[in-house]
């Protein structure tokens, strides 16, 4: 088992463990910080990936700026006591089952794909995601959507001023 | 490393952050489970991008296959910030008028 596997499969473990924390945990402050976890992990299998300019901006953007701003929101609001009223029992069951059958559904369909089973992916090397290459890409075929995106991020600047402001 | 180990992966997450949609009351942990949705379906398109490449390489070893998943995913984050910022908003002015993030009282809306 090379070094990359155990990587893989340590990284895979700790997100999914994560991921159920987030859901079961009943602060939404621990929520937060599981799920800030499971951002470092996703960006550890980018960087298993070599798509280091993405692990950078997935630490950079998620577990920097948003979730910073979730905290910030829970702590405004004074949410950091266990308050929530639960659904009941069978709603949890029943969301679980659905959630079960969906993840059967793509499993199974990923199964069957004959266009992608013997197909792998490389591991730890290829130059696609590095800085150079993808702000090459970016600044040439894509710079027109990179500016509207801008324009984006004006609009929902203004959206937020206007809709947190106070009558 | 083969491509199933990530899609089985992405697909676990996504299936996670839809039963907390479907699970939890607080309007903030089902945001938060929509962003972990939009994380799946990153990782999983990076690494399809790999796969991409990994087959173009043995044609041409210098090729750029599969960058253009990498610049979607790079687009994704900033709707997804973009989205946050508004929806956090939503959820404060909702609190601000109801004193409650609980999705059920949101029903009042319809009347």
């Amino acid at each position: 088992m090379s070094i990359t596997e155990i990587l893989f499969w340590f990284l895979s473990v700790l997100a999914l463990f994560s991921a159920i924390m987030v859901l079961i945990s009943k602060n939404p402050v621990h929520s937060v910080l599981w799920l800030i976890i499971v951002f470092f992990t996703i960006s550890g299998h980018y960087l298993l990936l070599n798509a280091q300019f993405l692990a950078i901006v997935n630490i950079i953007v998620y577990a920097g700026a948003i979730m910073v701003l979730f905290l910030f929101v829970i702590m405004l609001m004074n949410l950091n006591v266990e308050t929530e009223r639960q659904r009941n029992i069978w709603m949890k069951f029943f969301g679980v089952i659905s959630g079960g059958l969906l993840l059967w559904i793509f499993i199974s369909a990923s199964r069957s794909a004959t266009d992608i089973s013997e197909k792998n992916i490389l591991m730890g090397q290829g130059n696609i995601g590095l800085i150079q290459d993808l702000g090459k890409v970016l600044f040439r075929e894509y710079a027109l959507p990179f500016e509207i995106s801008s324009v984006l991020f004006l609009s929902a600047m203004v959206g937020a001023v206007v809709i947190g402001k106070k009558e | 490393m083969p491509i199933q180990y990530y899609i089985a992966l992405a697909a676990c997450l996504f299936c996670i952050g839809v039963v907390g949609v479907v699970t939890r009351r607080n309007a903030i942990i089902i945001f938060m489970c929509i962003e972990l949705m939009l994380n799946a379906v990153n990782l999983l398109l990076v690494a399809f991008s790999k796969m991409h490449y990994n087959s173009a390489l043995a044609v041409n070893t210098n090729t750029n296959a599969g960058i253009e998943a990498q610049v979607f995913v790079f687009f994704i984050m900033v709707v997804a910030a973009a989205e946050v910022s508004v929806g956090l908003a939503i959820i404060v002015m909702m609190y601000r008028n109801v004193h409650s993030v609980d999705i059920n009282f949101l029903n009042r809306l319809k009347n």
